[in-house]
């Protein structure tokens, strides 16, 4: 793994922007890595937009904030439009397909788009799009394992809620096997 | 000070209790303040809790009440003194708190913290003494001054237009379920002075019960701010004072 | 109990907001007086939560004014108290911060600063340094100030708050920002019982016969004896200096010295990558108390660096701190952002770059 990785996640309240950073930074955190996990927080929260930094490294992080990114996860047009250009050079960009109409333009970093809301219909649960992108952003950039975003969603779920979590490892692989999919074709 | 119990063949009936220091009241004469801090301190004495009372002392008159009352004693901000009241029994829920408060402090400044301090049911004893006067400062319009009353600050009287209305804000607590015991009182007569040291007596031993706020209104007078002497100030008190803030019990404990 | 320490010490991942509440709990606090505002309600909800199941009073007040006393009343009667709020409700605390210094109780107050003035926003800001640093409310006093910069310090600061405050009696400050307040880091919590409570006999506990009665007040009419009680603070306050804390970073072969507390830091530690990468010979000095300042450390420094270029979230506040530890023998320059605005390390490299070349400062 490289020293850092700077992400950007980005969305609606409500999308589980905010708890996919979560969960990717407690797996880090199992991983023994460096994290921060900045929200952006206040009335926006409430069904607006809302996104989150996450930075995890195998050192000391300097700057929580950021303004530029290796990957930024997007899903709705006013974070993509806000973030594609944020992204740096050679950098990566998910975005989740049905929400965007304009979609990203730049050629020089790798852009993914993941009809997660659609598949994750198909599961029977459209609350799970969110693990589905974490699955897909994961295939292409494996910062932290698998095995401990599953760890990581027993602390961020609350314990109602945990008897999704096999939904949940199902949503994850199949957002692994997009990529590869992807890939191949 | 040590007291002989006779002298010359005569018996000692009477003294100062040794809850209060030597220091004498700076009060001014015929001022309710000085029986109030006596009454407080004689029951302290008589109950043997000076070790367990603590007391708060406001801003107005009674703002160095901590020089006469020989008890572990806080000096609260102008308005605060039941807000630091409730900081001190949280922290030492076995010990007898009391604020003491004037009608500026406890009914205008101090509003928010007063209700609210009631509808905790703190279990505290607020003393509450209504002069209908800013005494301290120089005799300005309080929140309880009468209408049409010539204060420093309603040289033409109190005038309800622009000025609203004298607050009955011991009837309002009363309202409150935090509010266990309310009473009103005065020191104008023997009588009136021995009620008065009953329902503090009451009041702390209620505290021990834990049932809620103990609020004791003492409908006082201001010789020097009402331009009197003491006498006149008593009569002007009944004639004036006790027809908007009648005296007795306002809520009594149910059980 | 081997197991539950075991547990106690395992890295967790926390909100700043919530890192401060459990410190705070495990510093064994008595009491905790609060009223929500953005950015660190939190902060009482956990205590809401958490203290009825373990120890501890916890009281939603009726406002940041009757909260502040009972901080006062419950300092008064000994008990380790701590009360937080932002920016606006601090305001509000002012008249009762004043009163607690007079009365020279110890206490923690928490700001987890937001953009003023006024209502302002909710988003982060420093801009509340003068009011922690240079009293806050009226008359001569200070607080002791700490600036973490990080979660694990929005834990640790919790302790050294607290016993630096019952050390001096004197109120000590947390000065965070919305940021730390709200964001998520890796955090070891400080162990549940290790700070000892100190004993306080001049507390009103009740007046046993064998003592005098114990008076907590900020009342002294005659001004002889006020000038004494002044005096007396400002010789505590002295003595407080001993107390200066500060981090150095990439400093020993520096030309250019960034300056910065809190979130602003750490965003200059970015900084610091940044032009080291570049082969430019920058550092940063990180002022951990702002109350005491580290004069002598900045002044060292103004004798060897080309320039200061001090980072704030504010209109320059702290720069005027660092302007008097250089006292004229190096330039001083500031950079900010206001009103919950935060500077980008790519903000703040620009500026560097800018004064560089201004300046013609040699790189090699």
């Amino acid at each position: 793994m490289e020293k850092a990785h700077e992400i950007i996640f980005a969305g609606f309240g409500g999308q589980g922007v905010l708890s996919m950073g979560q969960t990717i930074s407690y797996a880090a955190m199992i991983e023994n890595k460096e994290i921060s996990w900045m929200p952006s927080y206040g009335p926006e929260m409430r069904g607006g937009t809302a996104n989150c930094i996450v930075i995890v490294s195998s050192s000391r992080i300097s700057s929580p904030i950021i303004s530029r990114f290796d990957s930024a996860i997007v899903l709705n047009q006013p974070s993509l439009d806000k973030f594609e250009h944020e992204v740096k050079e050679g950098g990566l960009l998910i975005y989740e397909e049905s929400t965007i109409i304009n979609t990203p333009k730049r050629k020089d970093i790798e852009v993914i788009g993941i009809p997660a809301n659609e598949e994750a219909q198909l599961l029977g649960k459209k609350q799970v799009a969110n693990m589905i992108i974490v699955g897909a952003f994961l295939a292409k950039r494996p910062i932290v394992k698998i095995e401990n975003i599953l760890v990581a969603l027993k602390k961020v779920l609350p314990e109602r809620h945990h008897h999704l979590i096999p939904l949940n490892e199902e949503a994850l692989m199949l957002g692994q096997r997009l990529i590869k999919e992807k890939v191949v074709a | 000070m040590d007291v002989p119990t006779t002298l010359n063949g005569y018996e000692l009936i009477y003294k100062k209790p040794s809850t209060l220091t030597e220091k004498p009241f700076h009060y001014c004469p015929g001022c309710g303040h000085s029986v109030v801090h006596r009454l407080l301190m004689e029951v302290v004495e008589e109950m043997g809790i000076q070790e367990q009372t603590v007391g708060v002392a406001p801003v107005g008159c009674s703002v160095f009440a901590y020089d006469y009352m020989d008890i572990d004693m806080q000096e609260a901000a102008h308005g605060r003194a039941t807000a630091v009241a409730t900081g001190i029994k949280r922290i030492l829920p076995d010990k007898f708190v009391f604020s003491y408060q004037g009608d500026g402090d406890l009914a205008a400044i101090g509003t928010a913290e007063t209700i609210h301090a009631v509808n905790r049911g703190e279990n505290i004893l607020m003393i509450f003494i209504n002069n209908a006067i800013y005494g301290m400062t120089g005799g300005q319009m309080a929140p309880t001054t009468l209408l049409n009353q010539v204060t420093s600050t309603s040289p033409y009287g109190r005038n309800k237009e622009a000025m609203g209305y004298p607050i009955k804000i011991t009837e309002l607590l009363a309202q409150l379920p935090g509010a266990y015991y309310v009473s009103r009182h005065a020191v104008y007569t023997v009588n009136a002075v021995r009620k008065l040291k009953k329902a503090i007596e009451k009041s702390f031993a209620y505290q021990k019960l834990n049932r809620g706020t103990c609020f004791i209104e003492v409908v006082s007078n201001c010789p020097s701010g009402w331009k009197m002497t003491p006498v006149e100030s008593n009569k002007w008190l009944e004639a004036n004072m006790f027809p908007q803030y009648p005296l007795g019990d306002i809520k009594i404990p149910k059980d | 109990m081997e197991q539950e320490k075991t547990t106690n010490n395992e890295a967790r991942l926390m909100k700043g907001n919530e890192a401060l509440a459990e410190a705070a709990i495990r510093a064994d606090i008595d009491a905790y007086f609060g009223y929500p505002i953005t950015p660190q309600s939190e902060v009482l909800e956990y205590f809401t939560n958490e203290m009825p199941k373990r120890h501890g009073i916890v009281l939603q007040a009726e406002s940041e004014v009757a909260a502040i006393n009972m901080i006062y009343g419950a300092a008064g009667a000994g008990g380790r108290v701590m009360t937080s709020s932002s920016s606006p409700g601090i305001s509000l605390m002012q008249e009762g911060i004043s009163y607690i210094a007079s009365a020279q109780l110890p206490c923690l107050i928490v700001n987890v600063n937001r953009g003023g003035p006024g209502l302002g926003t909710i988003q982060p800001s420093q801009g509340d340094y003068f009011q922690a640093t240079k009293g806050g409310g009226h008359g001569d006093y200070h607080l002791i100030v700490l600036a973490p910069s990080s979660v694990q310090e929005m834990a640790d600061f919790v302790f050294d708050a607290i016993r630096l405050a019952e050390k001096y009696r004197n109120p000590a400050m947390i000065l965070a920002d919305g940021a730390l307040g709200q964001m998520m880091e890796k955090v070891v919590l400080p162990q549940e019982g290790s700070l000892p409570k100190v004993s306080k006999p001049w507390a009103t506990v009740g007046k046993p016969a064998s003592r005098k009665r114990n008076i907590i007040t900020s009342l002294f009419i005659e001004p002889e004896k006020m000038e004494v009680i002044n005096l007396g603070l400002q010789e505590k306050y002295k003595q407080i200096q001993s107390e200066v804390r500060y981090e150095e970073i990439a400093l020993d072969d520096a030309d250019i010295a960034l300056v910065a507390f809190g979130l602003s830091a750490r965003i200059c530690q970015k900084v610091v990558d940044l032009g080291r990468e570049k082969g430019i010979k920058v550092g940063l000095l990180r002022p951990i108390t702002l109350y005491p300042f580290p004069k002598s450390a900045l002044n060292k420094i103004a004798d060897k660096v080309n320039f200061m270029l001090v980072v704030e979230m504010n209109a320059g506040q702290m720069v005027e701190d660092v302007s008097l530890a250089a006292n004229g023998k190096c330039p001083v320059y500031f950079k900010g952002r206001m009103g919950g605005m935060i500077p980008s390390p790519e903000e703040v490299f620009a500026e560097l770059m800018s004064i560089i070349e201004k300046q013609s400062v040699t790189q090699d």
